[in-house]
């Protein structure tokens, strides 16, 4: 991912916790584990700057595997990923609502308003 | 480059030139293209290597093995493992000189390499740098046995369990 | 079963503490990720959608009570109190932190367990029949020799860095249930025709993934002092010339394919008349040694089918259907072998909580010597049950949710996590399993339809077999959607084959009337007592193709 050109925004910079293998999300001075935390991308300069931060985390070794991901955002204010990939990643495994994001932060799936 | 053996880092004395410049060099790698070349100018006493690649067959390489005093297999990854294959297919052939690994493999792979039959690993100076010495005389201590039979490393557990069984005498 | 010795425990301790200071220079720096990944999966442990993965080896399937409740506890501490077996005998755990990875490893070294080589460009966790040691169809048990494999195979200097990753199954019975022909080696275990002394017939180049292919002979007969040499030597022409350029093709089956079996028969029997097998085999002591592990337990002398398990199926009409169903013969009178399902109606298939992890280990020391099977069915196996005591297991089973009678049929659905988990996977696979077997669920239905093996994987990389499916499902992403591929007449077993595609890929709300109109067919041209693929294989593909085509809403694009 080490070109900005087509990113389709707005987006917000995802990653993997080196650690605890945590889903994480870029706050602008650090990594979140609520989306809802996230800081969205909503230009291109911004997006370069995002993608720039987690290039730094990754060599810092904080996180992994940390790119961008376009989103939507939702009536809720969370930054919802196009992609249903990302979706589940937000939120949790879709089979067991009582795991995974979904079920640590109340509300959180509402907000997103999950569709599938 | 970095070279490291199993008592850890050390000076190269092989010096990496085309068979037209090695004169004056006690000891010189030389490309595989220049092998011939090269034993024709050698100097009574000069110590002379070769490159190889690790697509290299080995009967290529053991045509000329006993005359070498080096040959160095190059790793383009750590994790293409070919170059233990062909070392183990050197080793085999009777090749009794000097085996180098070139390129940047990791600590966890040192007592690998020695167990296939390699003597020596050439690093890159960057990785040398990010895993120090210290990491790769670690790997050769973590197993104290093994599960092959065969392969030039410590003990292994096959032999070891025979021993325990005959009380020592083999 | 196989007990660790000291040099056995040694080196798993090794392991551990090798693995912890490999995490350590990992978060110090020293090792970047892409050095790390290696490393790590060959410790079984891959980063996924939501966190962690640990793969735990489960050795040829077979398992203590006492290991099932380190398990238990495991997931207890470390996850969220359940596991995930998998299609290839292995324990997954969703939830893991890597921070503690080295402290779950110690506690399976505990148990004379690890996770070593269960992922990788290595040879993998070998895998055998389930039913090893006791089904009435077995030449011989394949365990001593998986044993024996596991041991050479693990932490090999020569093989730890593949071209790809490399898995063996072995079978010692005459109907394949360790589907040897789609691993990298397959072997079976043979009766010479005119020695009768065994030996192994050797598969090679199996596999499925993108390029589904079955095995080819490339021995029709081994002897066993021979083995481990010619293992290595097949080991080293792959490593040697198996593709690096691309790793959709870097499996053993590609470079078999691409110079034919016959030139690299030649190759590995080049390699192997340069070795001395005596050199690298075990000696027979060694040998003798691991067999002696695996001797029968002391069975009582029982009589087959005793009046009080005649009265309780009488008696019982489910607890009849269950023993039917799930119960497997045993070569010994008056045992049985029993599937314990993890296949539950609406349930993950092979997902297991903690407590009942307890259970089943508790019902393993009280019928069954304390030892279970894992299938790459995604089952559990009580191997040794008393034909007297099966009713008290079936009541205890039941309570735990635990007693499903579908071994075998519609809703003993294979599925890989899927997207639900997996980073790898294109589309959800739980789902998909959970919708078919509700919509099949009633006992009746599934009785009628018979035995039936739907196999759902959610990427090209097939982990839920579905090549091998008498139906299988492909999960993929289709213009942005969640969409599923399905084929017919894949075979794991004896008749090994490949399904073919019926046609454009499905909505997942589509696919459980598409799956009904095939059994349709099925239904209205059996003849009597014909399987579902057999009536497959007589009727060709067509007229299932058609009843499949015949209802799909969108386009056949």
């Amino acid at each position: 991912m080490s070109t900005a050109k087509l990113q389709p925004l707005p987006a917000i910079l995802i990653a993997n916790d080196l650690l605890t293998g945590d889903t994480v999300f870029f706050t602008g001075d650090g990594w979140t584990r609520h989306p809802g935390e996230a800081l969205l991308a909503g230009d291109e300069a911004a997006s370069i700057r995002l993608e720039a931060a987690g290039q730094e985390a990754m060599q810092l070794n904080r996180v992994v595997d940390a790119y961008l991901v376009d989103v939507v955002l939702s009536e809720g204010g969370i930054p919802v990923p196009r992609h249903f990939r990302e979706r589940f990643r937000l939120l949790g495994p879709t089979i067991r609502p009582d795991l995974g994001k979904q079920a640590e932060f109340p509300g959180l799936a509402a907000q997103a308003g999950r569709t599938r | 480059m970095t070279l490291l053996d199993r008592h850890g880092f050390r000076p190269d004395p092989f010096r990496r030139l085309p068979a037209a410049e090695i004169a004056g060099h006690p000891a010189v790698i030389v490309p595989l293209a220049d092998v011939q070349a090269g034993l024709l100018v050698r100097a009574l006493g000069q110590r002379i290597g070769i490159d190889i690649a690790n697509t290299l067959p080995a009967e290529d390489a053991t045509a000329f093995a006993n005359q070498v005093d080096l040959i160095a297999i190059a790793f383009p990854g750590f994790a293409d493992g070919r170059g233990f294959t062909l070392a183990r297919r050197l080793r085999r052939a009777g090749f009794r000189g000097i085996l180098r690994a070139v390129g940047p493999l990791i600590p966890d792979q040192f007592a690998y390499a020695m167990a296939c039959g390699f003597d020596e690993v050439e690093l890159p100076d960057a990785v040398a740098t990010r895993q120090g010495e210290a990491a790769w005389l670690a790997d050769l201590a973590i197993y104290s046995t093994s599960y092959q039979r065969d392969y030039a490393r410590g003990q292994n557990i096959l032999e070891a369990r025979r021993e325990a069984r005959t009380g020592g005498a083999t | 079963m196989y007990r660790y010795d000291e040099f056995d425990a040694a080196f798993v301790r090794d392991r551990v503490a090798q693995f912890s200071a490999q995490v350590q220079r990992r978060l110090a720096g020293a090792l970047t990720e892409d050095e790390f990944k290696p490393l790590r999966l060959q410790n079984g442990v891959y980063l996924q959608l939501h966190a962690y993965m640990l793969r735990i080896a489960i050795p040829y399937g077979t398992l203590s009570a006492r290991q099932l409740r380190q398990l238990a506890l495991i997931g207890e501490r470390f996850d969220r109190s359940y596991g995930h077996f998998t299609t290839r005998q292995n324990l997954q755990f969703n939830w893991i932190q890597l921070k503690d990875v080295p402290e779950i490893l110690a506690l399976l070294a505990d148990v004379e367990m690890h996770a070593i080589q269960t992922s990788g460009n290595c040879i993998r966790n070998v895998t055998a029949d389930q039913f090893a040691g006791v089904a009435a169809d077995e030449i011989e048990d394949p365990r001593p020799v998986a044993e024996l494999i596991r041991q050479w195979s693990t932490a090999h200097p020569e093989f730890s860095f593949l071209p790809r990753k490399f898995k063996i199954a072995v079978t010692g019975a005459a109907e394949d249930r360790a589907a040897v022909s789609v691993h990298d080696i397959g072997l079976r275990i043979v009766r010479h025709p005119e020695t009768g002394e065994t030996g192994y017939a050797v598969l090679v180049g199996g596999g499925l993934g993108r390029t589904p292919m079955v095995g080819k002979w490339v021995r029709d007969f081994l002897p066993k002092p021979h083995l481990l040499a010619y293992l290595e030597a097949l080991m080293r022409v792959y490593n040697a010339e198996g593709r690096r350029d691309n790793k959709y093709k870097a499996r053993v089956k590609i470079l078999v394919h691409e110079i034919g079996i016959e030139a690299f028969r030649d190759r590995v029997e080049a390699e192997f008349a340069q070795l001395d097998p005596l050199r690298i085999q075990a000696d027979a002591a060694e040998v003798g040694r691991i067999e002696r592990y695996f001797a029968p337990p002391a069975y009582a002398e029982l009589q087959d089918n005793p009046p009080a398990l005649r009265r309780a199926r009488a008696a019982n009409p489910e607890f009849d259907r269950w023993v039917a169903q799930n119960g497997f013969p045993h070569k010994v009178p008056g045992y049985q072998a029993v599937t314990l399902s993890l296949k539950g109606i609406g349930e993950a298939p092979g997902d297991i909580t903690s407590a009942g992890m307890r259970l089943v280990a508790e019902l393993a020391d009280r019928h069954s010597f304390g030892e279970i099977r894992v299938t790459h069915a995604q089952n559990l196996v009580l191997p040794n049950v008393r034909q007297d005591e099966l009713f008290d297991l079936w009541h205890a089973l039941a309570a735990g949710g635990l007693a499903t009678a579908n071994a075998g049929l519609i809703t003993d659905i294979i599925a890989c996590p899927g997207l639900d988990y997996c980073a790898l996977a294109t589309a959800r696979s739980i789902p998909i399993a959970q919708a078919l077997a509700t919509r099949f669920a009633a006992p009746d239905r599934q009785q009628e339809i018979g035995p039936l093996a739907i196999k759902i994987s959610g990427c090209i990389n097939a982990c839920g077999h579905h090549h091998v499916g008498h139906i299988g499902i492909l999960g993929l992403e289709k213009r942005g959607e969640e969409s599923y591929q399905i084929t017919l007449g894949g075979d794991a077993g004896n008749a090994s084959a490949i399904g073919e595609i019926l046609g454009p890929g499905l909505g997942a709300d589509e696919v459980p009337d598409a799956i009904e109109r095939l059994l349709a067919v099925y239904l209205d041209h059996r003849q009597p007592g014909e399987l579902f693929v057999d009536s497959v294989r007589r009727l060709g593909i067509q007229p299932f193709k058609a009843a499949f085509n015949a209802e799909l809403r969108h386009d056949a694009a």
